[in-house]
């Protein structure tokens, strides 16, 4: 039996119990009939006393039923309210009231919450700290990817670009005709940079290379390798290996693990594949033209050794035989040796060198004991200066200046010598300098000229080469006065090296660095027709172009083309179209106005039709995003015959979507959709310029058309073909 | 019979040498500095062996070799191409285009006599 019932029970037997007792009052007083002395009550008043004690007995009970009422069931049910409000916000808590026993069970839903509340906060710090570990890790990577030498790019298997370092983005960028185009980009195909056969067949024997490796030992990852040319015609060898995970495709399986993706390094062998053609042409013409002169000699020197009665004129012809192969022998020697000289000095690589470490190095160099000799050679380094940095073949000029102090204490027996390095106008003065013995200047100069060969290290390279190399100049001089005679090295004062930029560029909290995004990683090219993605999956192209007038239709140019990116809802800064146009035609002055680009900041730029196909490429993938597109596609449209590029995207216009959003607004204006956005505006009228702002207008659009019900691509550009300005053509 | 070699090299240090050792061993020896000259003395001489270097001025070993096998009137001739070349494409080349031997400079006397000898039958 419920509570509520036995409380029901309750109060209709106290009713009852009240009723009984009114009842037998009733019929007391009926009873007290009046006798012949008048004493007592006539019938009319005892039925008024009736009436007005069923009444007190009545309102008695209605009184007990509504306090009991709201002790034992009102209570119960507005604590069942605040418990079911709990359960949104765990900070709440159930107040304590009503009966006793109520407030106990209070008490104890109180603890309760109490409870889930300190766990639910436990649970949101761990969360917390997890992501702040993770996020710490992806900036450490980013970190570490940003001071690769090498080239690094990471794509999943639809060849989408997830990471990239900078240098990657340099080696790529330089077009074949010097100029620059950024090709890489987050979430670009790799296959505007590579063949896509290429990349596919190299992906083939990674997985080839790692099933092999599966029967063999159960963890063997393979890799592959390919070389391939870059537009700049750069030779760039690049190793493939596999990035596993669990929920790959099918068919990529490794081990119960599938590739989701590659990861190219990148090496340009450009200049050691040249070298060694070069060295092997070398050879190659050695070898051949050996041959020839080998054999009339060794013919000759046959017939004068085996015929011993030869008359004397044919045995001058034979020597002189021999004598001229002979000749043309060593000079095709000689050839051959000073080629290979030339190429080993190219192998050296010149080095950004603080000069005084230079100094210290050579310092100690020099210092060093030789075997077999009794005493080092004492070495002073003296005036030093701190500040200057070199660009030199290190080795060589430490072995240069070693060698010569050695042979000075050799054969001049030169027991100390001082280094010193100071500035002299634009150019850096090394003085190897020592006291006392002089030589002649025409010894000194063959010890400059002479091969270095010094304690059995013998180098083809005399000191001459090594400073010339340096693009420096090296000679002996003396001073009388003090007595002391040096070698004095001029070399060419180096800019201290500048770091490169970084990668990584701190972004706002919250926000990932630009250079990668692993949220791409779920991406598949072909999956979706773009029409019916969502606009905020899509990559964007944000683009603006100034022109040289207001009629494409009459002979007026483009002459800037300003692009960024939009990739996750990212604007990426970074990766950007900056480009000025040669119209070949004239300006006009309202343009100029505008845009403030004359005449002279066009001269030698690349005309229209190198751009537009390098803008073409950057564009590749992406929808197009312009304020008041219709009229930068004008433009592009007019060009497509002469560039043979088409922009075949679709287009969505900010313009139109401002009006959209805010159809009772009077303008459109980027800057008043900027204001009205709150997206503050700088370098207006440069083509990126406006192409940034426009970008971050889109961005603050996105959230607000999905309000509106608009979602997908498709959605968009209906909504902006039916509002008024769709109708405006150019 | 006197058997007939032409020597076709633009060479005159090497000729001098095998034209020596040629004669001395009782051959009749013919000089021919171009490789169209060398055809000349072919079709004119008719000799039983031509020493034929690659390089040539006018026209080289490897064009004089195939012209001589273009004609079924020469085709008696035997062709010993000599080279200053090494290359074993340039061998097979060589022997592809119908020549009988083939010798890399620099060579020894002794081992030219002896491929001569075997090409003639001697």
């Amino acid at each position: 039996m419920t509570a509520h019932r036995k409380l029901i029970l309750t109060v209709v037997a106290a009713g009852l119990f009240t009723l009984v007792l009114v009842g037998a009052t009733a019929a007391l007083m009926l009873a007290g009939e009046p006798d012949e002395n008048g004493v007592g009550r006539s019938a009319a008043e005892r039925v008024v006393v009736l009436v007005v004690l069923l009444l007190l007995a009545s309102a008695f009970c209605g009184w007990l039923i509504v306090r009991l009422h709201d002790l034992y069931a009102a209570s119960p049910l507005r604590m069942a309210e605040e418990v079911t409000a709990t359960l949104a916000h765990s900070g709440l808590r159930v107040g304590e009231q009503g009966a006793a026993e109520l407030r106990v069970l209070a008490q104890a839903v109180n603890q309760l919450l109490a409870l889930r509340e300190a766990s639910e906060n436990d649970v949101a710090e761990r969360v917390r700290e997890a992501r702040a570990s993770l996020e710490e890790e992806r900036s450490r990577l980013a970190a570490l990817m940003a001071d690769l030498s090498q080239s690094v790019i990471v794509c999943n298997l639809d060849g989408r670009v997830l990471l990239y370092n900078q240098r990657a983005r340099q080696e790529l960028a330089a077009g074949a005709d010097g100029g620059h185009v950024d090709l890489l980009g987050l979430g670009r195909s790799i296959y505007t940079v590579f063949d896509r056969a290429l990349i596919t067949h190299a992906l083939e024997r990674l997985q080839q290379a790692s099933q092999l490796g599966e029967t063999e030992n159960g963890q063997l990852l393979g890799s592959a390798q390919f070389v391939t040319a870059t537009p700049a015609g750069r030779l760039l060898r690049a190793h493939m290996s596999p990035v596993l995970g669990g929920d790959g495709p099918h068919h990529a399986q490794v081990g119960g693990l599938s590739i989701t993706g590659f990861v190219l390094v990148l090496e340009d062998v450009t200049s050691s594949n040249e070298r060694h053609a070069r060295r092997d042409a070398l050879i190659q013409s050695l070898i051949e033209g050996g041959r020839g002169p080998l054999g009339s000699i060794r013919a000759a020197a046959e017939m004068l050794s085996e015929v011993a009665d030869m008359p004397a004129q044919q045995r001058d012809r034979f020597l002189r035989v021999v004598h001229d192969e002979a000749a043309k022998l060593s000079a095709q020697f000689e050839t051959a040796a000073s080629a290979f000289s030339n190429d080993l000095r190219e192998r050296w690589l010149l080095e950004e060198m603080r000069g005084a470490e230079l100094l210290v190095v050579a310092a100690r160099r020099i210092g060093e004991r030789r075997a077999g000799e009794r005493r080092a050679l004492a070495v002073k380094t003296e005036n030093v200066d701190e500040d200057l940095w070199l660009r030199v073949d290190g080795f060589g000029l430490f072995q240069a200046l070693r060698y010569l102090a050695w042979r000075l204490q050799d054969e001049y027996a030169v027991r100390e010598v001082r280094l010193s390095l100071t500035r002299s106008a634009q150019l850096a003065q090394i003085d190897l300098s020592w006291l006392g013995t002089f030589m002649n200047n025409e010894t000194a100069m063959s010890w400059l000229q002479d091969p270095m060969s010094v304690a059995g290290d013998a180098s083809p390279l005399s000191v001459t080469d090594v400073v010339e190399r340096c693009n420096g100049d090296i000679w002996f001089q003396r001073e009388r006065v003090s007595h002391r005679a040096f070698f004095r090295t001029m070399l060419p004062i180096a800019d201290a090296p500048t770091d490169l930029p970084r990668a990584v560029i701190a972004a706002a909290e919250g926000e990932r660095p630009e250079f990668y995004d692993f949220d791409l990683f779920g991406w598949s090219a072909a999956s979706h027709e773009l029409d019916d993605r969502l606009l905020a999956d899509l990559s964007y192209t944000v683009f603006d172009t100034e022109t040289s007038g207001l009629q494409p239709t009459q002979g007026d140019e483009i002459i800037q083309i300003g692009a960024t990116r939009i990739v996750n809802r990212r604007l990426l800064r970074h990766e950007c179209f900056d480009q000025l146009v040669n119209p070949q035609c004239r300006l006009s002055p309202q343009s100029i106005e505008v845009h403030g680009i004359t005449r002279e900041l066009l001269v030698g730029q690349p005309t229209i039709d190198v751009v537009l196909p390098k803008f073409h490429a950057f564009c590749a993938d992406t929808v197009l995003v312009g304020h008041n597109a219709a009229f930068d596609m004008r433009f592009l449209q007019l060009k497509e015959e002469q560039t043979g590029v088409r922009f075949e995207q679709p287009v969505l216009d900010t313009l139109l979507l401002s009006a959209v959003l805010h159809s009772n607004q009077t303008t459109h204006r980027l800057e008043a959709i900027a204001e009205r956005l709150g997206v503050s505006v700088f370098g207006r009228h440069t083509a990126l310029g406006d192409a940034i702002v426009t970008g971050e207008v889109f961005l603050k659009m996105l959230p607000l058309l999905a309000e509106m019900g608009i979602r997908t691509l498709r959605q968009a550009r209906e909504a902006s073909q039916k509002t008024f300005h769709a109708r405006l053509r150019y | 019979m006197n058997r007939k070699i032409l020597i076709a090299d633009d060479e005159q240090n090497i000729v001098i040498s095998i034209e020596f050792l040629l004669r001395r061993e009782g051959f009749e020896v013919l000089v021919a500095g171009d490789g169209e000259e060398a055809l000349a003395k072919v079709r004119g001489e008719r000799p039983d062996l031509v020493l034929l270097d690659v390089m040539m001025p006018k026209m080289n070993g490897f064009d004089v070799c195939q012209a001589l096998r273009a004609d079924p009137d020469l085709a008696g001739t035997r062709i010993l191409m000599l080279t200053a070349k090494g290359r074993d494409t340039e061998v097979s080349k060589g022997l592809g285009l119908g020549a009988d031997g083939y010798m890399t400079k620099p060579f020894s006397t002794k081992e030219l006599l002896a491929e001569v000898r075997k090409l003639l039958g001697m």
